[in-house]
Parts: C-alpha cells; structure tokens; sequence
C-alpha cells in the first residue's frame, strides 16, 4: 500500500462530513504521538488541527461524518478521486449517526419544525453512510473510534496489511474487565450483546447498559434479545429506542427497529 | 460414617477471631483476596480487614438472573458464587507474552515477558472452583507444554476453602460430583456456622497457618450442625446432569433439532464461555507501536462463540449460532472427557445465572439426551 519512494512521507488527509467532530479528536487528543505521527506522514489536510488544502492528492484519507446534503456528495466523490487508500471511521461515517433518525421521520417536517427560516436549509431527506456513495478501504466503528484502533490503521495500512479488528460482541471486553453484567445483576436494558467491542465496555464497567456506540456485531440474534427486554418490563417504543441510537441505520439495528414496531402494530396497539 | 467433612484433624475458630487469620496471611506475606459485594454481585477483591465480608449477604440465582439480599445472619459465607472466582487470578483475562523489536543493526529480538506475582491467599472458595482448578491444572500444567506464566502464579497461590451450605437455584455440583464440601486441593478448608467456623488444614502450608490462630477444639454439635447444613444444601439442589456417556450421546445427536432450538435463543454473546471456570479459551494479538520498532504479543480471553475462534483457511467454519452453541456444549460435557479423562462442568451454575438471556446449559442437555437414541 505504501508506495512510496524512500524518504518520501505518506500524505494523509482528514476530512470532516456531517458530524460532531468527536473522531477528529480521536487525533487531536494523542497528544505526543501525534507528532510522532506528523514525523511519519504529511498531514495535508486536516482543518481541525490547521492544515487546509481538502483538494490535494493523498495516499490515505480518514472521513469523519455522514452524507446530507448535495454538496456533501460532491465532495465525498471528489475525495475519492484524489485520495488512494480511505478510511471511514465513526458511527455517522459508517452509518450515517444519529443524525440518520430523519431516514425515518418526514426530514422536510423536522426542518420547518427546527429551523426559524427552513428556506436556508438545503439538505438531503437521508444521513447515509460513505458506502453508500463511494468505494471505502477500510471502516472502523466507533462514536467515536479510539486511538488504537485508528493508530492501529495507520500502521497497518504503513506496513501494507490491514488491520486486526473484532466484530465480537461488548460481553467479551466486559467480563475481561471483570465488570458486572447489569442485565443479569440489576435487569438493566444493555445492548452489549449485540454491539461490537471496541470501547471497551466503558458503560457496564460503571454500571450502565451499552448504548450500541460500536455497532453492530457479527453473529447477531436482535430477536432474543428484544424478546428479553420485553420480559424485562420494556414497551415496544422503548425497545425501538434501543436500536435507534447512534448507530439506527446500520442495517441490522434498522431492520430490528422495524421488526419492533411491525409487531407490535400487529397486536393492534 | 462419612459426613462430608473433612477427615483431617479440625478445630474450630470463633467468629470474633476470624481476622487472625487474615492478619497471620499477611504477616506471612500473602496478598489476601475474599468476597466482597461489589456493583450488586458478590466478586473476589482485596481483603483487609473482617469487615468487608459480605455479611448476611444471600444471592438469589436463576437463569438469566442474580440478585443479592440481606439478612440478619452473621455470617460471611452464606451465598453460592459470583461472577468469577479463581480463573481470573491465574489465567487473566489478557496478558502480554512477549515482545519483538527490530535492533538498530535490523536484526530481529524477541524477549518473553515475565512476571513475578506475589503470594496470593483466596478466601472463600468453593468445591466447584477447586474441581475448576484441578482442570485447568490438568490443561496449563500437566500437558506436554506447561504455561509458564499460569505456573508462576499456581505457585504462589494458597486456597482457603469454605463449605457450600447455601447452593443457589442454578448449582448442580452434587450432580457432577465436585460438592458442595470441598474435599481436597485446598490450604485450608472452613464450614461456617453461626458462631464461628470448624476448620482444618488441607496441606503443610496451611497447617503451619493453622497453627498459629487462637483456636479452640470444635464439639460433636458443632459437627453435626456442620454435617446437618452440607446435607440439606445436597438435597436443596434440583437441577443435574443427565447420566450416561455425554460424549457418545452427543456427538451422536448432532443434527438433534434441539440445536436449532437453542440458536433461536443464543446470543452468540459469549458470557457463559467467559463465567465457566473451565474454559480456557485465548486468542493471541500482536500490537506493533506506531514506528513499527517494537510489537507486543499477547493473549487475552477469547470463545468458542466469537467468529475468530473458528476462523482457519480465509473462513470461520462455524459461521452461525447453532454451530458455535454446539461447539459450546459438545466441548464442556462431551469431548473435554476424551481429552482430559472428566466432563469440563463442575455445576457451579454460572452459565446460567449469567447468560443474558437465561439458558440453562442442564435443560439444553437434557432435551438432547431425554429423547436420543446412542449407542
């Protein structure tokens, strides 16, 4: 991957699409290894931190954010074409983030809703993520991603291999952590089954259910674990809740939500 | 006649005495862990003093359910298990092995990473957690490759085991024959009654312990309380392995429909490989710094349920639930006899208190055996 003549630094681009900014600071907070990082790569462009030049050729590009909007789509297919290696990294990047709620919602209604003057708003009626436009290398999961996994990429992707990532589920990093399972412990909803580890079980170690951060994980059963929140006292609007965080329209926690609600307006609530 | 204590010569320690042998413990340079309720379980942490027992402490266990109550009892013991008893102590959850570095001239070096742990005293083991143990001796020691960092820590350890005189709803150690009374591979052993604990040394070491506590001899009603209570948590358990030959059953049933059953309920989450005191299973990662000069190599807890622990040749040849869940069982009850000479269950219970959503391994096998045909 790392074609490079001897000498010659790797350029890499960071850019920022419909976002928080949170995975930018995945960067920003390294604090020494970012300069240990800046004497390995050229950072080209990465406005949060000065470097401002989003049309230059680069060998690999990390994206923060979602598509919303036209120009969004513009500019995603431009970087495609200026960059070699891109990585999408974070919830909105991977699944169009919190922001990707309005997929299901009339988008039109919330922004006159929303906004004093909806007439200014141009955007999309979807947050999709950037597969759904362009050829992505490499995704990493995360609201938002740590810095091993995203140093973890550059590293590999230096050494010209991928890297090693766990789809297994948040229960696994949990009880390494010798955390207390607050779904058995204390009937709390947690999504920890169903997410993939990465953040290492930060809420059930401080005793709150996983909100899905990560995503979803391989080897899914969304029904068992919906049938047993259901047990646990939880409506279907709750349940539905549980799927639709940051994460709401990957297409598993999607089509779960979807199944929620089909059911349940099939019981004739 | 056998009343399930020990036949070793037993004395008994007064309650308001017991802190003597957590200071004796430490004076002779062991780091004391104990139960202590910890984010509403019972779990293994640092022990100082007598009062940071779980006192009157009960836990209430079901399948996909753990709860713990308080009651006006004295005592410190009168719950079954948490969470997690010896495993992480000896096999942690993740550990660096080694590491490799490229040296200045380019050549490459490896160095293993090796610890030195300090002695380390457990209080509050139970019959399942020494049969766990003994497996896990049987699979990091007594195998052609001994696991020198499980070695190093095994050494250092010094047990203190108490009688199961409360078994929650989920324990069936009677049905594998690993309880509810501790019967060797223990310092020291403890049956708990209300004024204070019938004791006895189980080694050299822990007699030399023993000897130095204020201890007074034990009465024949004391013992029979003792036995009186070991009995009744033997008939209080209801659930049970089925018997016959679990290898051969089950690996002669393994297109019974039950697994299908069992998948549509399965998380594929992992939480009962990682509670079992038996399992064993790793995964190996290296990390390389940043600069690529440096990489570190280690292992860390992993499961038959994760799409990595089947992964061979580009692909995981269990991709599915249904498989990983039958890998699961197969393995526990069935082929872990034809390596290791036993069933790799104690009845300890913990995969199912601990499964999220409630399944219970002893119903699962059950099914499979009840309408099975073997040979």
């Amino acid at each position: 991957m790392d074609t490079s003549p001897p000498g010659i630094k790797p350029r890499l681009a960071v850019h920022k699409f419909a976002s928080c900014d949170g995975c930018q600071l995945t960067f920003l907070n390294m604090g020494e290894t970012l300069l240990q990082l800046a004497d390995m790569v050229e950072l080209v462009h990465f406005a949060e931190a000065g470097p401002v030049a989003p049309d230059a050729d680069v060998d690999i590009a990390f994206i923060e954010g979602s598509v919303t909007t036209e120009h969004d789509l513009e500019r995603i297919r431009q970087i495609r074409s200026h960059s070699g290696f891109i990585v999408a990294f974070g919830a909105c990047a991977t699944a169009g983030g919190i922001q990707a709620l309005r997929n299901f919602a009339d988008a039109a209604e919330w922004v006159s809703a929303v906004y004093a003057s909806p007439e200014y708003i141009d955007s999309l009626a979807t947050s999709t993520p950037m597969s759904d436009h362009i050829t992505v290398d490499l995704e990493i999961w995360g609201c938002p991603p740590n810095r091993d996994q995203v140093l973890g990429a550059i590293r590999a992707w230096l050494y010209g291999t991928l890297p090693a990532q766990s789809q297994d589920k948040v229960c696994m990093e949990c009880k390494r952590q010798q955390a207390v399972c607050v779904l058995v412990a204390r009937g709390m909803p947690c999504m920890g089954p169903v997410t993939q580890t990465g953040c290492g079980a930060l809420c059930p170690s401080f005793g709150r259910g996983c909100y899905s951060c990560y995503g979803p994980a391989e080897a899914l059963n969304t029904d068992s674990l919906c049938g047993w929140f259901e047990g646990l006292g939880l409506l279907p609007a709750d349940i539905t809740r549980q799927f639709r965080h940051v994460s709401n329209s990957a297409p598993q926690f999607r089509d779960a939500a979807a199944n929620i609600i089909a059911t349940d307006a099939g019981h004739g609530h | 006649m056998d009343d399930g204590l020990s036949q070793q010569p037993r004395y008994f320690l007064p309650r308001q005495s017991f802190q003597s042998l957590i200071d004796q413990l430490t004076l002779q340079g062991f780091g004391c862990v104990g139960p202590v309720v910890r984010d509403a379980a019972i779990v293994f942490d640092q022990l100082r003093s007598v009062s940071e027992l779980p006192q009157g402490t009960r836990d209430r266990q079901e399948p996909g359910y753990y709860r713990l109550e308080n009651s006006e009892s004295p005592r410190w013991f009168s719950w079954a298990n948490g969470p997690q008893a010896l495993k992480p102590y000896l096999f942690p959850s993740r550990e660096v092995l080694w590491e490799g570095s490229v040296d200045e001239d380019g050549s490459l070096s490896f160095k293993e990473r090796i610890t030195e742990p300090q002695p380390l005293a457990v209080l509050g083991v139970r019959a399942c957690d020494l049969a766990a143990l003994a497996i896990h001796d049987a699979h990091f020691l007594n195998g052609p490759s001994p696991d020198a960092h499980y070695a190093r820590r095994r050494e250092q350890l010094f047990l203190v085991a108490v009688h199961c005189s409360h078994p929650a709803s989920t324990c069936f150690c009677v049905s594998t024959g690993d309880g509810p009374a501790p019967t060797c591979g223990y310092d020291m052993a403890l049956a708990e009654l209300d004024e204070g604990f019938i004791i006895d040394a189980g080694s050299e070491r822990g007699k030399r312990i023993l000897d130095q506590l204020p201890l007074v001899e034990v009465s024949a009603e004391q013992l029979d309380q003792a036995g009186r209570e070991l009995d009744a948590a033997q008939k209080a358990q209801t659930r049970e392995l089925p018997d016959g030959p679990l290898n051969r059953i089950l690996f002669q049933n393994l297109d019974h429909p039950r697994w299908d059953d069992v998948a549509e309920r399965c998380l594929a989450c992992g939480n009962c490989t990682s509670v079992c005191p038996t399992c064993f299973c790793a995964s190996e990662n290296d990390v390389p710094s940043l600069d690529g000069l440096t990489s570190e190599h280690s292992r860390e807890w992993s499961s038959c349920f994760t799409e990595g622990h089947s992964f061979i040749s580009g692909q995981a040849i269990r991709p599915d639930i249904r498989t990983r869940y039958r890998q699961w069982l197969t393995h526990k009850l069935g082929s872990w006899i034809d390596q290791y000479g036993r069933s790799g269950c104690v009845g300890c219970g913990r995969c199912i208190a601990w499964c999220p959503v409630g399944i219970d391994l002893t119903e699962e096998v059950g099914a499979i055996c009840k309408d099975a045909s073997h040979d």
